[in-house]
């Protein structure tokens, strides 16, 4: 079992543009669930939004890189306000019954064969991934032990990564952001201030889902294809971990908890398998190692909310009175 | 008389605390016309399943005056006020705020215009501070609009007032040692205290305190009540309901009884209490009586023996508090000769 090389790539997937992807769209369901209450149970949806949205528009329709992105942006902002105009007035279990159920149907319509000449069907979509290469300013050569496209698109997601963060802690400081905090704790209060509870509700929920179309491109653009199957509600839980790992309140709560769920994801996935390899289990396959790693992910969730409920970076005394 | 209703009250340089002009326009009746009224209910029916919750024919409230609703549990007393700001629709009705109709409006809009209330069952917000509570309150925050949320130039300087004006209201309200707890900290009468204070930012015309005085010590009571009063001073309109009778008599200029959803009674609380409609739906025939110490217990004791309708069983079943009632007959005149 070679532990040096178990111990770089759980490094390494500190700073991988999945990782980046999930801080984002973690980041998104912060803004939905952690600052607004907002229960959005969809935002492998939002994710597929973006990722299709880019994907469609640059392969079906030939538009340019920034073009597609900006489309991307504006299909999960329509499919924000559409859950959210029927949902918004209601409580907020029934947002979640609503996301849920409307991620699922994203993903069905991107995976029906009537459709296959535009989303590819359940093989999903390929090379739409030039126009962002053809912007790379970094010459070919080794960064780091990266060629220069892996560079590349590290520095891009990292970089989105931190402006996004800084924008909604920015925003979360402003009284717009007391606000939201108000709704979360209650909204009638709220109403009753004089505040436009419903918009600025549609406002958090448009917010979140845009980080969340903008975290599918991220994670879509470094394997070049974009399939259905990556967007079932698993991946919704795994961002609610990578959340409530970090802590909820928080902006950079949902980035270490992207960071921390992979590094656990990766060194369960070396140390087990170097187990296997060296025959020292000798009771369990790869296969089946690979599904006990996510036990050992919801262990460790456990673990978190009894002995640290508020997170790695959340505010102890918000959780005394919960 | 008629050039006087149209003059804007403050123009008029009167002072709110002393004004003893009549409340009423005529004479006083369940649904008369007031002088200067700011809320006007015409027909406002709410009926939840087949019972008629509210179902109020006519109401004006006063304007710069103290006016207690009050009425028995399940009288409609919280549904009325969730009609009138809109955290409720009624089935049918009119009724309008300074002469704007309140139908169809959502109730952000009714708390901008200037009604606010708050809430039987205290909302705080538990996870903010009792200073961010109180910023919430404030209005007219740029910052509160996405598009300038970013940038702290554009609404610093109004948090800055915003923050001067909740530093006053918690001091009145004994807060300010608190400022930086959580909400969720608060006791539950220093919650009352907080969301009181909290509607206060908004700096209402109207403010609609549901059971301001549930839960509040004594000791506070005072304090609160006289901050009650000072809101007068200060132009403001107080609707309130509440249960305690004491509290009614003192501050409110003008009491409104409700019924099984209807106005049963109205007028100044002298004459509304003497009311025998009012003491039956809600007072009760004994509620002069102090249960809280033995003479009144004895009084009590006297008038129910004298009150043949009491008496309900045999003889001594319905005998309240046996060994108070019992004790020596001349005990009372040693205690007194004592205070002598």
């Amino acid at each position: 079992m070679d532990l040096g090389f178990i111990f770089s790539s759980a490094a390494g997937e500190l700073f991988s543009p999945t990782t980046a992807a999930y801080a984002l769209a973690a980041l998104g369901l912060a803004v939905h669930f952690g600052y607004s209450g907002l229960l959005n149970f969809g935002q492998a949806g939002f994710m597929a939004v973006g990722a299709y949205g880019f994907a469609i528009s640059t392969l079906t329709f030939g538009v340019p890189f920034f073009i597609g992105l900006l489309i991307a942006v504006v299909c999960s902002a329509i499919f924000a306000l559409l859950l959210g105009i029927p949902t918004l007035r209601l409580r907020a279990d029934y947002l979640a019954i609503v996301t849920i159920a409307a991620a699922e149907i994203v993903r069905y319509i991107v995976t029906t064969n009537q459709l296959t000449s535009v989303t590819g069907s359940a093989n999903g979509l390929a090379a739409f991934e030039a126009g962002f290469y053809s912007m790379n300013p970094f010459p070919e050569g080794s960064y780091f032990g990266m060629n220069n496209r892996d560079f590349f698109i590290r520095v891009v997601g990292w970089g989105l990564v931190i402006i996004c963060c800084t924008l909604v802690w920015l925003l979360m400081r402003s009284p717009w952001g007391r606000v939201l905090k108000g709704i979360r704790e209650d909204e009638n209060a709220v109403r009753s201030l004089g505040k436009n509870v419903y918009a600025y509700k549609m406002q958090a929920l448009v917010i979140g889902g845009v980080l969340g179309a903008l975290a599918g491109m991220v994670f879509t653009l470094p394997r070049g294809a974009v399939q259905p199957a990556n967007y079932g509600t698993e991946l919704t839980f795994f961002l609610y971990t990578c959340l409530l790992l970090g802590g909820l309140g928080t902006v950079l709560g949902p980035v270490v908890g992207a960071m921390i769920f992979w590094v656990v994801l990766s060194l369960t996935q070396g140390i087990l398998y170097g187990l296997i390899e060296s025959d020292a289990v000798t009771w369990l396959n790869t296969v089946q190692a690979g599904q006990l790693r996510y036990i050992l992910v919801g262990v460790a969730l456990m673990l978190l909310m009894i002995f640290r409920p508020q997170g790695v970076f959340g505010n102890k005394k918000e959780l005394a009175f919960a | 008389m008629t050039e006087q209703r149209n003059v804007p009250m403050g123009a008029e340089n009167i002072d709110y605390m002393t004004d003893t002009r009549p409340i009423a326009a005529d004479e006083t009746a369940p649904g008369c016309k007031k002088r200067d009224p700011i809320v006007v209910a015409e027909n406002v029916t709410r009926s939840f399943g087949g019972i008629n919750a509210v179902d109020v024919e006519y109401l004006e409230i006063p304007r710069h005056k103290i006016t207690a609703l009050i009425g028995p549990n399940g009288a409609g007393k919280t549904t009325l006020f969730n009609l009138l700001t809109g955290f409720d629709t009624p089935n049918s009705g009119k009724w309008q705020f300074e002469g704007n109709s309140l139908a169809g409006v959502s109730p952000y809009k009714v708390a901008r215009m200037g009604m606010v209330r708050t809430f039987q069952l205290t909302k705080v917000m538990g996870k903010l501070t009792v200073m961010e509570n109180m910023r919430l309150g404030g209005s007219e925050q740029p910052g509160e609009r996405l598009s300038k949320a970013l940038f702290k130039g554009m609404w610093g300087g109004r948090e800055k007032e915003i923050t001067a004006q909740a530093n006053v209201l918690l001091e009145k309200f004994k807060l300010d040692a608190k400022k930086d707890d959580y909400a969720a900290s608060l006791s539950g009468g220093q919650r009352k205290l907080l969301e009181m204070a909290r509607s206060l930012m908004v700096r209402p015309k109207l403010v609609m305190l549901d059971e301001p005085m549930a839960g509040v010590n004594p000791a506070l009571t005072q304090s609160l009540l006289d901050h009650i009063k000072n809101l007068k001073a200060e132009g403001m309109t107080v609707l309130f309901v509440e249960h305690d009778m004491n509290m009614v008599r003192h501050i409110a200029d003008w009491v409104v009884v409700m019924a099984e959803g209807k106005i049963v009674a109205e007028g100044p609380p002298q004459e509304v209490m003497k009311n025998p409609a009012v003491i039956d739906a809600y007072l009760g025939a004994h509620h002069d009586v102090d249960l809280g110490d033995a003479e009144g217990i004895k009084e009590l004791a006297a008038e129910l023996v004298a009150d043949k309708e009491s008496i309900v069983g045999t003889e001594d079943a319905g005998i309240i508090a046996a060994d108070v009632v019992a004790t020596e007959p001349d005990e009372p005149q040693a205690r007194k000769k004592d205070i002598e």
